[in-house]
């Protein structure tokens, strides 16, 4: 097919009127992207024509996401996961070898146009990186011998479904099973047990049990999840939506891979219990664009669960139980997990969150109340309705009832999944994984909290430590400098750049880091990191800039000593080097001599 | 029942509607709360956050939040007015802000909301961003250096003039204000000088032409009397509420 043709395919196949297909915008563009790694000039125009839409907003929309590029990429599109559990397994000389190898700079096509190295936010396989995506799917355990491998196949023009299988298995590494986890197998969660127990009792029966379970949402903000579907059915309105978040975006997290790639039908069985209670006829699990690897075979659970009267028309028989899930993919962008950026993203438009309140179980999905969780939540939900609530209060705190899955990664030895009831003690998680020589944990990803070795007895818990999954752990010898910085370059390339705070204050903040790295910071400018880190803190618009100056305080809070170690001992720096801003002068008139200097920082 | 209700901003009690935000309120009753992304007459924004206020102990804009009784709204305290000033030495060093030489300068709202805040410096590094300026329409010229994304000009063109003229792309500190023609440029697009979205804007960013510096400094919008008094720019633009042209 021509690009032409492979253009008018995508977008002949859904949608009718222009109001319709503008929600389908990033799905087009995805799809575009993907079959030709690039949207051309003409596509934009086509879309534009078809959708009514302005072509600027439709750049507007590229724009926003990573994962959409209006310049063709190479015929192989590599990224490489820039997490810092990558960084700590190697993938920074990985990257060099890479390119080197195979000559090219990162970010530029190479000039035969065969392939493109870059990097991405974390790719959700930090337990067995350091990983990269090759044309959107996943390889993990990467080292010498694989990228080596690697450059060979794409030399040799090898099409990926020809390399090595090894290659891209994942493995689910799931080390500790509790109440979530305990079948083995995802037959017995296949069966409807929840929706069969909905339909014998009544709608609100089930919310009680959901209620009374004290399940809160696995997200990370742990809104308790019967009230908020309670809200949701309480909203008036000709329709109601189930959306699952699937955008797993905080880096070290993974969970929610290994629930999709082995427990989606449970997953779909709470969205779907979740509908029948609310009274929605219509869901979406939103997935991050980095699991695309997994589109098909979620797409196949569905299919299988539509034959078995699971969704669709009439669900197990009952007239007027209709329900249906559609899979939407994400693009490559971290503020797509905040529930209302994703409702935006799922509208088809750029992901910038929207003003709460109103909140989505009122004004949701196309302003209709919506039911937005995390998969976990919905797994758990459909596990309570059928074995009851008692069953899931039996594990966790009164708080925090149930458990918790959490990905682990980082200096241990056994890096994966494990799952424990609310109020296990951090000592216990790095015991358990095979943690030793601890220096930090860093609690719920980049915008969570680092917690010295010493506060290890604090427990997991919505009233203690909350976190939505990620446990990364750093030993004596790595420098957590490294860690922070990583964290607020990501910041400053997630940031939506909708509000102030966030969009140039994670910039200021990123270049003070940048200098307390190199030496050059002094107790001024510790001052100015901690003034514009509670200045995001208190005065951003949405979570993510509210969290997003959360590892450089804790370091400046709870590591005082290294960034003591750290400190250039002056007064005051400027915040540029001076030697370095004559360079252009020097190399205008010629001169290099020591006249042509000043004496520089180090 | 028709109960007046109220909730108190700096200890003064504001009368509110069902449905009324803190601004809306405050607007009515004359009191003066910072602000840039907000104007009236359009959907509340919230992402310059100038107007931000502490309620019952939490940090609100004070644009989108909605007004409930017996709400206590700080909109003095220092550290408040510190957070705005940082706020909006942010936005100065973000872009090319260059007072001295600007013909907004006096009438100009970012600048007035930081005198009124009490900014001396923009304290932080300066991003000196490339910029450009787009002088191809016959009657308006866009300096891009100044814009600081409050997006007014985007929703008078969507909203009002039906136009779409303007959008926003890029993300992040990326973000920019973009045009809607074939060459990007305002000369080929549909924009025209008696736009509401020409009308808008509340820093120099979107400019008549052929008509320089007619006011001198001293007799600006905001020479005379603080923009608390004064109110917003944008009501004193001809045909708008408030015409403030003699």
């Amino acid at each position: 097919m021509t690009h032409d043709e492979i253009i008018k395919t995508i977008i002949a196949s859904s949608g009718t009127s222009p109001d319709v297909q503008r929600q389908q915008l990033l799905q087009y563009l995805c799809q575009i992207q993907h079959d030709l790694s690039h949207i051309p000039g003409h596509a934009i125009t086509q879309l534009a024509d078809l959708m009514q839409m302005p072509e600027a907003e439709i750049h507007g929309v590229i724009d926003f996401y990573s994962f959409l590029h209006k310049d063709a990429r190479g015929e192989y599109d590599i990224l490489l996961s820039d997490s810092i559990t990558d960084h700590m397994l190697g993938s920074r000389t990985l990257l060099q070898q890479l390119c080197n190898r195979l000559g090219v700079e990162p970010g530029v096509p190479r000039s035969d146009g065969r392939v493109t190295v870059d990097t991405t936010s974390c790719t959700g396989l930090c337990d067995q990186g350091p990983a990269m995506l090759v044309n959107g799917t996943a390889v993990s355990r990467l080292g010498d011998s694989r990228i080596e491998q690697i450059c060979a196949l794409i030399e040799a023009g090898t099409g990926i479904s020809q390399w090595p299988a090894e290659f891209f298995e994942i493995e689910d590494n799931i080390l500790r099973r509790d109440l979530l986890l305990a079948d083995e197998t995802t037959a017995a969660s296949a069966d409807g047990s929840a929706l069969r127990a909905l339909i014998a009792s009544s709608s609100d029966a089930l919310l009680d049990v959901i209620e009374q379970s004290g399940l809160r949402g696995r997200g990370g903000a742990g809104f308790r999840t019967g009230m908020k579907w309670r809200f949701c059915k309480q909203a008036e309105s000709d329709s109601h939506y189930v959306v699952c978040n699937a955008d797993e975006g905080e880096p070290g997290t993974f969970k929610d891979r290994v629930l999709l790639n082995s427990y989606a039908d449970s997953v779909f069985e709470g969205m779907t219990l979740c509908a029948g209670i609310i009274g929605a006829q219509r869901g979406y699990l939103y997935l991050r664009g980095e699991y695309r690897y997994l589109l098909e075979p979620l797409q196949a659970v569905l299919q299988q669960r539509r034959d078995n009267g699971l969704l669709g028309q009439g669900i197990l028989g009952k007239n007027g139980f209709d329900f249906d899930i559609e899979i939407h993919l994400g693009a490559g962008a971290y503020i797509c997990g905040e529930e209302s950026s994703l409702i935006e993203s799922l509208e088809g438009k750029r992901g910038i969150p929207r003003k709460r309140p109103p909140f989505p179980v009122t004004l949701g999905y196309l302003n209709k109340p919506t039911v937005v969780n995390n998969v976990e939540t919905f797994m758990a939900a459909a596990k309570i309705a059928a074995l009851g609530a008692d069953w899931y209060c039996a594990a966790g705190t009164p708080e925090s009832s149930g458990t918790k899955l959490l990905s682990i990664s980082g200096d241990c030895e056994r890096p994966g999944i494990y799952e424990y009831p609310f109020g296990v003690t951090i000592k216990q998680v790095l015991e358990d994984c095979g943690a030793t020589n601890t220096q930090a944990v860093q609690i719920a990803g980049a915008a969570g909290t680092t917690l010295p070795v010493a506060d290890a007895d604090r427990t997991i818990a919505f009233e203690d430590v909350s976190t939505a999954g990620s446990i990364m752990v750093f030993n004596n010898e790595r420098n957590l400098l490294d860690m922070v910085q990583n964290f607020a370059q990501f910041f400053v390339h997630e940031s939506c750049g909708f509000c102030t705070p966030c969009r140039v204050g994670g910039s200021l903040l990123k270049d003070l880091v940048e200098k307390l790295v190199n030496g050059h910071a002094t107790q001024y400018d510790v001052a100015e990191m901690k003034q514009i880190g509670a200045l995001m803190q208190g005065t951003s618009f949405c979570g993510l800039g509210t969290t997003a100056a959360n590892p450089v305080l804790d370091l400046l809070n709870r590591f005082p000593q290294l960034v003591e170690e750290q400190l250039a001992h002056s007064g005051y720096e400027p915040a540029f080097d001076l030697d370095d801003s004559l360079q252009e002068a020097r190399d205008i008139t010629g001169r290099d001599d020591a006249g042509a200097h000043i004496g520089s920082h180090t | 029942m028709n109960e007046v209700k109220t909730f108190r901003l700096d200890g003064v009690d504001i009368e509110f509607s069902e449905g009324d935000t803190i601004m809306d309120a405050a607007l009515r009753a004359g009191a003066y709360i910072p602000h840039l992304c907000h104007n009236p007459e359009f959907t509340p924004h919230g992402s310059c956050r100038v107007c931000i206020v502490e309620v019952n102990g939490g940090q609100v804009s004070a644009c989108t939040q909605p007004a409930a009784a017996g709400l206590e709204v700080d909109n003095a305290s220092e550290a408040i007015v510190e957070e705005r000033r940082n706020l909006l030495q942010m936005l100065f060093v973000e872009g090319n802000h260059m007072c001295p030489g600007c013909e907004k300068s006096g009438a100009c709202q970012l600048q007035a909301v930081a005198y009124y805040t009490g900014m001396l410096s923009p304290h932080y590094t300066h991003f000196f961003p490339q910029r450009s300026v787009d002088a191809s329409h016959p009657d308006t010229a866009i300096d891009f250096n100044r814009c600081i994304l409050c997006e007014l000009c985007v929703r008078a063109s969507r909203d009002v003039d039906h136009k779409n003229v303007f959008s926003l792309r890029g993300r992040g500190i990326d973000t920019q204000l973009t045009i809607n023609s074939p060459s990007g440029k305002l000369g080929d697009s549909t924009f025209a000088a008696t736009d509401k979205a020409a009308h808008v804007c509340p820093v120099g960013a979107i400019l008549p032409k052929h008509r320089g510096y007619e006011q001198p400094i001293g007799n600006r919008l905001y020479d005379r009397q603080p923009i608390s008094v004064v109110g917003d720019v944008a009501a004193y633009e001809p045909g708008n509420k408030g015409d403030g042209h003699d």
